[in-house]
């Protein structure tokens, strides 16, 4: 049964992840961006890893996939037909770092060895991620709300259309 | 699985709470009160600051308590805590009217402010890679806009573009030299890592290029050569109060975490990070002074002579021993007082009529004497402790590092720091040559200068003068700070 899933999922995320430097419209690449977000969300519940799943959906194929087609409508530039890309250097560059990427991942894979890690049950649970949270980092997640805090009223400030006179 | 809740100390983080709490206050009277009114929100942030200074003072009770391996409230984290709170606090005397005539926005500069100086304080007591990167990002980010927030001034969003640009470089270089030194250490607190340090013989490369990665990532924050292309244009472009503020607060709370670093949990590879620090020291130094030799903007000439400040304090970090660091940490919070007092004479001299240069330029001080003579008395200690002339803070402070320099067996570097302050001397003593041995233009009307400036001025100046002659009760918290980091 897991390995249907995994199958199904990791066929989806592969063909939607090639839809995505394939397509001409802009917004059907993010909408597929959408889609490869949605099935790696599906293999982190594979691996146990519910949080990292949860953050995948809410960061990736909420906030950044949104802001994506945001900008892209904002920007009127949802079809790039209109300009031709000429350069070619690009598309044979993008195909060597490509190529160079896959080679590194495998060769890491193979240097690790093939032996089954045991996956354990509570290391990518939002139960631990939340008992971390409150007990061993709470330091730095409060600060982490400063952070935040000072970014909102600095966002605010510099983005006031005009100052009160 | 039981979660297990930590208990608090909270006392350990009080002046930091308080700091924080006084923000939040500010940005809420800044909703209640008037138009008019505004002006109040700089007593509100002025009673925290002095508030946690208080606090700073009372927690010293050498027991030294931690939080959860995050925070400490040592000896070390609450000097510097004292230092940056008197760069808070003047700045805030030294904004009163400044705010209001540049037309900022009162309720989010105080707010800003009092952010960035709780994420100093966050710098100075974090024990703990992450809270050393939360802490700077506080104290960053809150810079950056503070730089910013002058909205008619087009040189202002220039500079806070140039500093949010380059800083978000740095910090990658940290982030990045942090990872690395997890990646070996397997561990993110300071003390985990220095454990980490002495159990391994031969220290691996990945620590060593960690290391050198955060000295860079903390080199940019303090103004050290090579990292020091933005400081001109971002101090001469930001609000001369936020400039005085951040050449002090910025540095000090870099120098905090880069000693804790160095000093702390690397303690044991000094011969391998001594040099690094001492050369970088050396070009530091060298170029601040031959930079601002050149200049004729007052607010560039002090933001060349803060790198070269920051080249003599590093000094005392090379040295590597006590003395060194007990020196520092005087140095810097001498520093914390002429800095910020030259920055309030420039933001005076803006008020001036016929005052060109908006008070920044040699010209505008021409002749202050005759004009202003309680200011220019005031701006000729300034420039007399920064070049180290005895017997003010300024001198006791080079000789402090410089004296440790020697001991550690860098003799070469206190030659050049030696060599440099001589150098130095020139353009500060050019601007007291144009105050009081030129003719000021014959039109030029002083105009009232704030009261709460010329408070700030005074203490600052009175303070450096102190410190010259009397240095005794802060050289011995500075060694007890010190010897509470190196654990002697």
């Amino acid at each position: 049964m897991e390995m249907v899933i995994f199958f199904i999922l990791a066929v989806l995320a592969v063909v939607a992840g090639i839809a995505v430097v394939a397509q001409r419209s802009a917004v059907r690449s993010a909408l597929f961006l959408l889609l490869n977000f949605c099935s790696l969300a599906g293999l982190y519940i594979l691996l146990n890893a519910q949080f990292v799943a949860m953050v995948q959906i809410i960061l990736y194929a909420g906030a950044v996939v949104v802001l994506f087609l945001f900008v892209v409508m904002l920007l009127g530039m949802e079809r790039a037909e209109e300009s031709p890309d000429t350069r070619r250097y690009q598309a044979v560059a993008g195909g060597l770092l490509a190529v160079l990427l896959l080679g590194g991942v495998v060769w890491a894979l193979v240097l690790a060895g093939t032996g089954t890690a045991s996956a354990t049950a509570t290391a990518g649970s939002v139960r631990s991620i939340g008992a971390a949270l409150v007990g061993d980092f709470a330091v730095p997640f409060e600060l982490a709300s400063v952070v935040l805090l000072v970014a909102i009223v600095g966002a605010v400030v510099l983005a006031k259309a005009k100052l009160e006179e | 699985m039981e979660i297990s809740l930590p208990t608090f100390d909270f006392l350990v983080v009080a002046p930091e709470i308080v700091v924080l709490i006084t923000a939040l206050l500010v940005m809420v009277v800044d909703m209640v009160i008037g138009r008019e009114q505004k002006g109040r929100l700089a007593w509100v942030a002025l009673v925290g600051v002095l508030a946690a200074g208080a606090l700073s003072y009372y927690l010293w009770d050498g027991s030294d308590p931690a939080l959860h391996d995050m925070l400490a409230a040592d000896g070390y984290a609450l000097f510097l805590n004292l230092a940056i709170l008197v760069a808070a606090a003047l700045a805030i005397l030294f904004s009163l009217e400044y705010t209001g005539r540049v037309g900022l926005a009162q309720g989010e500069y105080y707010t800003l402010l009092l952010l960035s100086t709780a994420g100093m304080m966050l710098m100075a007591a974090a024990i703990n890679l992450m809270t050393i990167f939360l802490a700077l990002e506080i104290l960053s980010i809150s810079l950056y806009v503070l730089v910013g927030l002058n909205r008619a001034e087009r040189r202002s969003a220039e500079a806070a573009l140039k500093y949010f640009v380059l800083g978000a470089f740095a910090s990658g270089f940290l982030l990045y030299g942090m990872a690395l030194i997890y990646g070996q250490a397997g561990t993110t607190s300071l003390a985990g890592i220095r454990a980490a340090v002495q159990a391994g013989g031969e220290p691996s490369a990945l620590l060593l290029v960690g290391l050198g990665l955060m000295i860079a990532g903390f080199g940019f924050k303090v103004a050290l050569v090579p990292f020091q292309m933005w400081t001109p244009d971002v101090y001469q472009g930001a609000p001369t109060s936020v400039t005085a503020f951040m050449s002090v607060g910025a540095k000090v709370a870099g120098f905090a975490a880069l000693g804790r670093v160095a000093l702390y949990a690397f303690g044991d590879l000094q011969g391998d990070w001594r040099w690094v620090l001492a050369v970088l020291s050396a070009l530091t130094m060298t170029v601040g002074n031959l930079a601002a030799l050149r200049q004729a903007n007052l607010k560039r000439m002090l933001a060349y002579s803060s790198i070269a400040h920051a080249g003599y304090a590093l000094a005392g970090l090379a040295a590597g021993n006590a003395q060194g660091t007990s020196g520092l940490l005087f140095y810097l919070f001498a520093y914390a007082f002429m800095n910020a007092g030259a920055f309030a004479i420039i933001i005076a001299a803006g008020r001036f009529e016929g005052a060109t240069g908006g008070g920044e330029t040699l010209d505008d001080f021409a002749g202050l004497a005759a004009r202003k003579p309680g200011l220019a008395v005031a701006m000729a200690l300034f420039m007399l402790s920064l070049a180290g002339v005895p017997p003010l803070a300024g001198f006791l402070a080079k000789l402090y590092v410089f004296g440790a320099a020697v001991r550690g067996g860098l003799i070469w570097l206190a030659v050049f720091g030696v060599v440099n302050s001589v150098i130095s001397a020139y353009y500060y003593l050019r601007v007291v040559v144009s105050m009081y041995m030129r003719e000021g233009r014959p039109a030029a009307v002083p105009a009232p200068v704030c009261a709460g400036l010329q408070v700030g001025v005074a203490l600052a100046a009175v303070a450096i003068v102190l410190l010259g002659l009397w240095p005794g009760p802060i050289v011995d918290l500075a060694r007890v700070a010190a010897l509470a980091l190196l654990g002697g």
